[in-house]
C-alpha cells in the first residue's frame, strides 16, 4: 500500500528505456519515502521476458499483465488494468512516459481516479506543502516541477489531497541507471479478465509502421542545433555541414520546427527530445526556457547569436556575437584546416 | 447517414508573445495580458469534422468552449468557418479549473447536448500542452477514443466504426474504434479551411448572452455551472487535485563565458583550442 509506482512501456518484449528512466527516479523517490517500488506492465507474450529487463531497477514488486489484445496498446484495457490496480493497491505516486502512450493513458486513468496529473515534468522531488486558506500543512508530497506556458515560468505543482500523485516525464529527462543485476523483487502475474472486460478491446489497431529513429540526437556527442534565427531551410543545410565534419547531429528550437526550417524530429527541449553532448552548439537560438530543459546538462556549450543578450548565453562557455551564416562556415573551414 | 459531431475548442493566449504580466501573483495565468487565439489544434480538428460534414451532408457540427465570455470570439470564428452551433461554458464557479475540472464540465455540457458519434478536438492547448482534457472526457463518458489522429480515412455506416491515421512515437498505425468515440488531432493533420465570407456577414452578430454585445442579433447558447447540472464539488479551483505551490519566473545561473566576435581570428583561435583539448576532433 501507499508505494510508488511505475508504468512500464514495451516495444514487443522489449521495455522502453523511458521506463527504466522513470523506475531508476521511483526508486529514489520510494527510498525517500521509506516505501517499496512497484512496476506495471502488461502485453502479450512479455512473460518469462520482460521481468529481468524490469527488476534490476529496484523494483520490489512486479505486476505482470499478459494476454492476448495487450499489445499493441489501446487505451481501454490498459487504463482497466491500472484503474482497478491502483483500487487494490493504493499507490500513492504513479510515473509515466510522456509518450503518446504514456499521454494517452495517464489522462484517462487520473480522470477515473480524480487524481490530478502533471505532464511533461522535468524534475521530480519530495517535500512539504502549506495550504495556507485551510491552515494545512501536508508532508512529504510529490513536487511535480514543469515549466509551464511558453517557457516563461517554472512551475511546482502538487496534489495534496489526491491519490495517486501522477506524473508524466519524457523520454531522456531522467538518467536510468542498474541499481543491482541481481535485485530480488517479487514477480505476480495478474489474472487479465479480473481486469479487463471483453468489450474493452474494441478498438483495433490494423496496421503498425515504426521506424527507428532517423536521427541519434539523443545520443549524440556532438549537438549543432538551429532557432529561428538560423532564417531559412538554407541556413539548416549549414548546419548539417558542420555537424557532419564534426560527427555530431542537428537538432533545432522550436520556433525553428514551427517556422518551417527542419524537421518535427529534430526539436530539442521540454516538448522534444533531451539531449546530453558534450558540446552543444546553440546557433541563433535565443534560449526559451522550454528549450533550456532539453539541453542544460550539455558539457560544453557554444552560443552564435547576433544578439549579444540573448539568454541562453548565460548558459554558455563560448559566446560568440555574430550571424550563423558568417560564423558557421568559419567554423568549418577551421576546423578542416586544422584537424588531422 | 449523418453524423453528430461535438468539437472542442479552447481560446488559448498566445503564449509566442509573452510579457512580465502573464502570471499573476497566486501562479494563474493572467489572461487578460496577452493576445488570444483560437487553440491551434483545435482548428485541425474542426476541419476534420467540416470534412466529415462535405462527405455525409445532413451532418451537424456543435462547437463547444469553456472560458471567459470572451472566449465566443473562438466560438463566432467556429461559426465562420463552417460549424452549425455553439455552446459557451462560463461561470466564476468554473473557473481556475485544472485539467480534471474541465474535462468534468465539458462532460456535462456534452451529456446535456446528447452524446454525439464523434467528440474531436486538438491533440493538445499551446498553453498547457497537457493533452489531458480529450482523454479526461473521453473516460468521464466511458467512451473509445484514439488520440494523436492524422486523418480521418474512413466511417463505415453499416457497422459503425471509424478508420484513423495516427501519428505514434516514430511512425504511424491506421486504427479502427466504433462510434461514438473521441478523437484528439495533431497539428500534422491538414489545415482549417477560412473563413466563408457568407457566414461571416451571418454569424458577425452573433453573441452570448454574457458578452453584452450591443446590436447582436444571434444568441449564442451559453450555460453554466446550473445548467449542465454540475457538482460544484467537481469545478473550478474547488474540484481542482492539482494545486500550483510555486511559481518561479526563469533566470538562468549566468556561467563564466568566454566573448568572442565572428571574426576570423576568433573563429580559428576556437576550432584550435577545441581541437587541443579533443572536446571535438
Amino acid at each position: 500500500m501507499n508505494n510508488v509506482f511505475v508504468y512500464c512501456e514495451i516495444d514487443k518484449t522489449t521495455v522502453e528505456e523511458v521506463s527504466f528512466e522513470l523506475l531508476t527516479k521511483g526508486r529514489k523517490l520510494a527510498n525517500e519515502l521509506g516505501v517499496q517500488l512497484e512496476a506495471v506492465v502488461a502485453g502479450t507474450g512479455i512473460k518469462g521476458q520482460v521481468e529481468q529487463q524490469i527488476l534490476p531497477y529496484g523494483v520490489d514488486k512486479l505486476h505482470v499483465f499478459d494476454a492476448e489484445g495487450l499489445y499493441p496498446y489501446t487505451s481501454k484495457p490498459h487504463t482497466s488494468i491500472l484503474v482497478k490496480l491502483f483500487e487494490e493497491e493504493q499507490p500513492q505516486i504513479c510515473l509515466m512516459g510522456a509518450t503518446v502512450i504514456g499521454r494517452d493513458l495517464g489522462p484517462r486513468v487520473s480522470s477515473a481516479h480524480m487524481s490530478g496529473l502533471t505532464a511533461d515534468c522535468t524534475a521530480l522531488e519530495i517535500g512539504a506543502y502549506e495550504d495556507k486558506r485551510a491552515g494545512k500543512v501536508y508532508e512529504n508530497l510529490l513536487y511535480q516541477i514543469r515549466p509551464a506556458f511558453g517557457g516563461n515560468i517554472v512551475a511546482t505543482i502538487v496534489n495534496p489531497e489526491h491519490r495517486p500523485q501522477m506524473a508524466t516525464v519524457r523520454s531522456g529527462v531522467m538518467k536510468a541507471e542498474i541499481l543491482d543485476p541481481e535485485y530480488k523483487g517479487e514477480v505476480v502475474y495478474e489474472h487479465v479478465p479480473d481486469y479487463v472486460d471483453a468489450t474493452d478491446f474494441v478498438v483495433k489497431v490494423l496496421e503498425r509502421h515504426v521506424e527507428k529513429a532517423k536521427n541519434n540526437l539523443k545520443g549524440a556527442p556532438i549537438v549543432v542545433a538551429g532557432g529561428y534565427g538560423v532564417g531559412s531551410k538554407e541556413g539548416f543545410d549549414l548546419l548539417r555541414k558542420l555537424a557532419k565534419e564534426l560527427h555530431g547531429e542537428v537538432g533545432a528550437s522550436r520556433a525553428a520546427v514551427d517556422a518551417g526550417f527542419c524537421e518535427h524530429d529534430l526539436q530539442i527541449g521540454q516538448t522534444g527530445v533531451t539531449v546530453r553532448p558534450k558540446v552543444y552548439i546553440a546557433c541563433g537560438i535565443s534560449g526559451a526556457i522550454q528549450h533550456v530543459a532539453g539541453m542544460k546538462e550539455s558539457g560544453i556549450v557554444i552560443s552564435i547569436n547576433t544578439d549579444p543578450n540573448a539568454p541562453i548565453n548565460q548558459l554558455a562557455d563560448y559566446v560568440i556575437t555574430g550571424s550563423v551564416e558568417e560564423v558557421v562556415p568559419k567554423m568549418i573551414k577551421y576546423y578542416k584546416a586544422n584537424s588531422k | 447517414m449523418s453524423l453528430k459531431i461535438v468539437v472542442l475548442a479552447k481560446q488559448v493566449p498566445d503564449t509566442r508573445n509573452v510579457g512580465p504580466d502573464a502570471m499573476t501573483p497566486e501562479g494563474t495565468v493572467n489572461r487578460s495580458a496577452l493576445p488570444a487565439i483560437f487553440n491551434p489544434e483545435d482548428l485541425n480538428a474542426l476541419e476534420q469534422a467540416l470534412r466529415l460534414k462535405d462527405q455525409f451532408p445532413g451532418s451537424t457540427i456543435t462547437v463547444v468552449t469553456m472560458g471567459l465570455p470572451k472566449a465566443a470570439d473562438v466560438l463566432r470564428d467556429a461559426l465562420y468557418r463552417g460549424a452549425d452551433d455553439a455552446v459557451l461554458l462560463t461561470d466564476r464557479a468554473l473557473g481556475g479549473a485544472d485539467t480534471l475540472a474541465t474535462s468534468y464540465a465539458i462532460s456535462m455540457a456534452i451529456r446535456k447536448i446528447g452524446i454525439p458519434d464523434l467528440i474531436i478536438g486538438g491533440r493538445q492547448a499551446i498553453d498547457g500542452d497537457t493533452a489531458q482534457v480529450g482523454p479526461q472526457v473521453a473516460q468521464k463518458l466511458d467512451l473509445d477514443q484514439v488520440t494523436y489522429v492524422e486523418s480521418i480515412d474512413e466511417v463505415c455506416e453499416s457497422c459503425r466504426k471509424i478508420t484513423v491515421t495516427r501519428r505514434i512515437d516514430g511512425g504511424v498505425e491506421k486504427v479502427q474504434a466504433p462510434l461514438p468515440c473521441m478523437l484528439t488531432i495533431t497539428g500534422s493533420a491538414p489545415a482549417c479551411r477560412p473563413q466563408n465570407a457568407k457566414r461571416v456577414m451571418k454569424f458577425k452578430k452573433a453573441a452570448a448572452p454574457a458578452e453584452n454585445r450591443e446590436g447582436a442579433k444571434i444568441t449564442i447558447t451559453q450555460w453554466g455551472a446550473a445548467d449542465i447540472n454540475a457538482d460544484l464539488a467537481q469545478c473550478g479551483l474547488a474540484g481542482s487535485p492539482t494545486k500550483v505551490k510555486a511559481v518561479q519566473n526563469i533566470v538562468f545561473k549566468a556561467k563564466e563565458s568566454k566573448q568572442l566576435s565572428g571574426s576570423d581570428t576568433d573563429i580559428e583561435q576556437l576550432m584550435v583550442e577545441l581541437l587541443d583539448s579533443h572536446t571535438i576532433g
